[in-house]
């Protein structure tokens, strides 16, 4: 069983299948909050729906606009159960603060180092508990 | 946005430590709750007083952003230092004449509502530093709006972290922000350069090389402070302003210096601290046509909508337009007849200016239509018709694909003129061939 860790950064428990992108992802313009899914048409995982998931990214990009996205997924319950990002991403981390200040939920946000980054790409899914990530298979 | 990520005590002062006993009431209680969080996610030793604020948290986008401003609303949330309002998701007194649902009306007037009470400037302006209350070199902000922030810290010389929508609010009650990143000094130096070859000066004078130019400098840039070197000509303020938009579209720009020209780099080595660089990209005229052409979806075809102002036009863009638009007469296809619309956005206060000054008149004899206190991203004015962009905003091209579901054309301001005009994309030779 592969077990990996991070810091954690807004602390949770969560599952779900990994999406994973080495590209950095603008919430506003990149993620609709109704659906969960991904729009940004520059981005790869275009059309794809994190609702759920385990969404592996280096960063967050662009807008200053991406936390109140992340915040009204959050709301509407299509946020991704898990943010994982290669050090600690500001924006994501105050979505997920003011997300259990007003909802008292948030996605678990886990930052990991370079080599946990890459190691995450070949996971099909993942469990986060805290700072560990257990990979999970099938 | 990145931090250290290093969790650890910081040192809050005696006043923050009051605010979060909540010894000046709930909101200011609630906004150093938040702030603390953070400061500790970011790695931050201490916390900053700041003089000014630019709020983003004003765009509606679905029902959690207005519910957090009602919530501090709610709670007598007074601002502390003079804070700047950036657009909203409404055109506050003309959205009936735009595709605007009501209830979208609706939310987006309440939203501005909750934040006009906590006694901040009404600007509704993502181009705040071209209004009355421009940051001076130096001061210490927190500014939210990621083309503001490029702008304030980079030509000005003002002081900010790119603030995202929520904890911009939060900052401005307080007063307070986490001493972090390109508050301090050390982190304001740049790491890597961007070196300009050979550029032809007619090409580095026309207003469409700056989006362009930001467009590749993003991913570059990551999220470091860059310099640009070899820039041939002494640019304009609306250059600059293009510049940073689009550099902080394709990447997460918050400062880059240009050697003789921004404040904080006399030269090259005043930029670097007189470190070596860590990376450099040598851009050359193929690279940047490239770049050019990566803003375009959709070349030659016919248009539904030429759209300008974004960040929110100048005066000094007004009278470009009203200039083009003399020289080339009103005739052309209507938008009933199956042409294009041309649709400015800009702020209250630069609309009255240039309303003033007769900039206007050509616009109104065209046809053409302006809008207020929001852009066509933040507001969703366009009908479903409306599939076909053309800009002179790589804001705009790189954000109107995702945002609007539409094909969109990048061009200068004379071919967006032009194309407007016809009503369908048109190219005119120039320095780019």
């Amino acid at each position: 069983m592969d077990r990996l860790h991070g810091q954690v950064v807004v602390a949770g428990t969560a599952a779900g299948a990994v999406l994973y992108a080495t590209q950095p992802l603008s919430f506003w313009g990149g993620y609709d909050a109704a659906s969960g899914r991904i729009t940004d048409t520059h981005h790869p995982l275009a059309g794809e729906t994190a609702a759920g998931k385990a969404l592996v990214l280096p960063a967050t990009r662009g807008s200053s606009t991406t936390t109140a996205v992340l915040l009204e997924a959050i709301r509407r319950k299509t946020a991704p159960a898990a943010l994982i990002t290669r050090g600690v991403d500001a924006f994501l981390a105050l979505a997920c603060v003011v997300g259990q200040e007003m909802y008292g939920r948030s996605p678990a946000l886990v930052s990991v180092d370079e080599d946990v980054f890459r190691r995450l790409a070949a996971w099909p899914r993942l469990e986060v508990a805290d700072r560990a990530l257990t990979r999970v298979d099938g | 946005m990145m931090g250290t990520g290093e969790s650890g005590a910081v040192r809050l002062s005696p006043f923050d430590r009051a605010l979060l006993a909540g010894e000046e009431g709930e909101a200011p209680q609630l906004a150093m709750r938040i702030l603390a969080r953070m400061a500790e996610v970011r790695g931050a030793g201490a916390m900053l007083d700041i003089e000014a604020a630019h709020i983003d948290s004003t765009i509606y986008v679905g029902d959690a952003g207005l519910e957090f401003a009602e919530r501090l609303a709610g709670l007598g949330a007074r601002v502390r230092v003079p804070s700047t309002l950036n657009v909203s998701g409404l055109d506050e007194f003309h959205w009936q004449e735009w595709s605007v649902p009501a209830e979208w009306a609706e939310k987006s007037a309440r939203q501005m509502r909750a934040y006009d009470s906590m006694g901040t400037i009404p600007t509704w302006t993502c181009a705040p530093y071209q209004g009355r209350q421009t940051p001076r070199f130096g001061q210490q902000i927190a500014w939210g709006e990621s083309n503001a922030v490029a702008f304030a810290n980079s030509v000005i010389g003002a002081r900010t972290e790119r603030y995202p929508d929520l904890l911009d609010i939060c900052c401005a009650i307080t007063g307070r922000a986490p001493a972090v990143g390109l508050h301090l000094d050390e982190n304001r130096l740049a790491t890597r350069v961007l070196r300009l070859r050979e550029i032809p000066e007619d090409l580095a004078a026309a207003d469409d090389f700056y989006p362009v130019l930001g467009h590749l400098l993003g991913p570059f840039a990551e999220d470091d402070p860059v310099a640009i070197a070899g820039l041939p000509v002494l640019p304009e303020e609306d250059q600059l302003k293009a510049l940073g938009a689009a550099a902080a579209s394709s990447g997460a720009v918050a400062l880059f210096h240009i050697p003789g020209v921004t404040p904080e780099a006399p030269t090259l080595a005043d930029a670097l601290g007189g470190r070596e660089p860590v990376a450099i990209l040598d851009v050359g005229l193929a690279e940047l046509r490239a770049a050019r052409r990566e803003l375009t979806t959709h070349d030659g075809g016919a248009l539904d909508m030429v759209v300008l102002g974004s960040p929110h036009f100048s005066f000094a863009e007004f009278g470009k337009l009203a200039a083009l638009l003399r020289k080339r007469g009103p005739e052309r296809a209507v938008p009933e007849e199956g042409g294009c619309a041309l649709v400015v956005t800009t702020s209250r206060a630069v609309r009255d200016l240039a309303e003033r000054a007769g900039l206007l008149e050509p616009l109104h004899a065209f046809g053409g239509r302006l809008m207020v206190d929001t852009c066509v991203l933040a507001t969703p004015m366009t009908p479903g018709t409306t599939r076909r962009l053309m800009t002179n905003s790589a804001k705009y091209a790189w954000y109107s694909p995702g945002l609007l579901g539409s094909a969109v054309a990048f061009g200068s301001l004379a071919e967006c003129v032009e194309s407007a005009r016809r009503g369908r994309v048109v190219r005119e030779p120039g320095p780019w061939d």
